[in-house]
């Protein structure tokens, strides 16, 4: 049983880290791309930066998701009964 | 609290995981089982929601705008715009338009929920004999879920209105790849994995922001009581509700950026239903 919840934690932090890593690399390019655009044409600013946010969002969807799972797994463990 | 003794950490937090449902749920799909708190917190903020804005129309002046006229004002034109830039054509934009701000209204009020004390609705709930309150409907996966199935479902609804069934059903064999019947049951199937894939990720994205961001409120609240109960603590309490401020003022822009969010994809895929080629 200990070693289930063992690897139970393991899993967690592994989706949790995993995840992010993906999820920062993915905004950190888009954001800098963001920013390269919104300086060569700043009246385009507003637009992009709605558009940047919205796919912020679906680049995080992942990542939450796993992370909900991750700490669902953390806090009420299925794997135990 | 049916414990005498005060509750572990994962006690504390599997208490305020439960729901407040009507009966024992048996197996891990089992239809007969409601959520209370997150019905009646649902619907609630949506009556509230509807009366609110209600009042406000039948109130609306176009002179000097009140405050709160200004705020709905300034939604309504954010919600328009959004669904201007993404359904082109304006006899469908009667309906969507109206579903995105109900959908940004609506699901925006849910999540705000979560800004409130972790422990102020439970306790009184306790009070007044109800042991198990889960505060923020959204970060139920089965409201988040049914939401995003109703989106699915009026999605098929318009597209069969808008393109006709037998232009739909065509176009479910001969999209995306082109309409050689080697390729009918490829065609198919991409878009049966497309719409499931597009309702569970829509409605998977909203509960996995709102189910961390709650746990994370709890866990801060476990962090402060921990560092209350340690010897010589005496001001260590505050260290945990500066984390729970920081974090409220995060989630502040997580809310308002997950309802965008829905609403926005609420809006490309029912606009896309209603766009016949």
């Amino acid at each position: 049983m200990e070693q289930v919840v063992g690897f139970v934690a393991l899993a967690a932090g592994l989706i949790i880290g995993l995840g992010a890593a993906g999820a920062c690399i993915g905004i950190g390019i888009m954001g800098s791309r963001f920013l390269e655009s919104s300086a060569r044409q700043p009246e385009l600013m507003n637009t992009l930066q709605t558009k940047m946010f919205l796919l912020v969002g679906l680049i995080d969807a992942a990542f939450i998701i796993g992370t909900g799972i991750a700490l669902w797994y953390t806090t009420a463990n299925p794997f135990i009964k | 609290m049916a414990t005498e003794h005060a509750p572990t950490a994962s006690e504390y937090i599997v208490h305020h995981l439960t729901f407040l449902t009507n009966k024992k749920q048996v197996g891990l799909v089992d239809w007969s089982v409601l959520h209370l708190d997150s019905l009646f917190f649902s619907i609630g903020l949506g009556l509230l929601a509807v009366f609110l804005m209600a009042r406000l129309a039948a109130r609306a002046t176009s002179g000097v705008p009140g405050r709160f006229q200004a705020a709905v004002e300034i939604i309504v034109e954010m919600v328009a715009d959004q669904a201007k830039g993404i359904v082109h054509s304006p006899k469908s934009r009667e309906f969507v338009a109206p579903l995105a701000l109900t959908v940004f209204v609506w699901i925006f009020l849910m999540n705000a929920m979560d800004l409130l004390p972790v422990d102020l609705l439970p306790l009184i709930g306790n009070a007044i004999g109800v042991h198990y309150l889960r505060v923020v409907p959204t970060a139920d996966l089965n409201a988040t879920l049914g939401m995003s199935s109703a989106v699915l479902l009026l999605c098929l609804y318009y597209s069969v209105k808008i393109k006709g069934l037998g232009h739909w059903i065509h176009e479910l064999f001969t999209a995306p790849f082109g309409a050689h019947p080697l390729l009918w049951p490829v065609n198919f199937a991409m878009q049966m994995i497309e719409f499931l894939a597009k309702t569970v990720s829509h409605g998977m994205r909203l509960f996995g922001n709102m189910y961390a961001g709650e746990l994370i409120f709890m866990l801060i609240a476990l962090m402060g009581a921990a560092w209350a109960g340690t010897v010589g603590s005496g001001l260590l309490w505050i260290g945990g509700v500066i984390a729970g401020t920081l974090w409220a003022i995060f989630h502040i822009l997580i809310i308002t950026l997950q309802a965008f969010i829905f609403m926005m994809l609420t809006l490309v895929y029912v606009g896309q239903a209603h766009e016949s080629h």
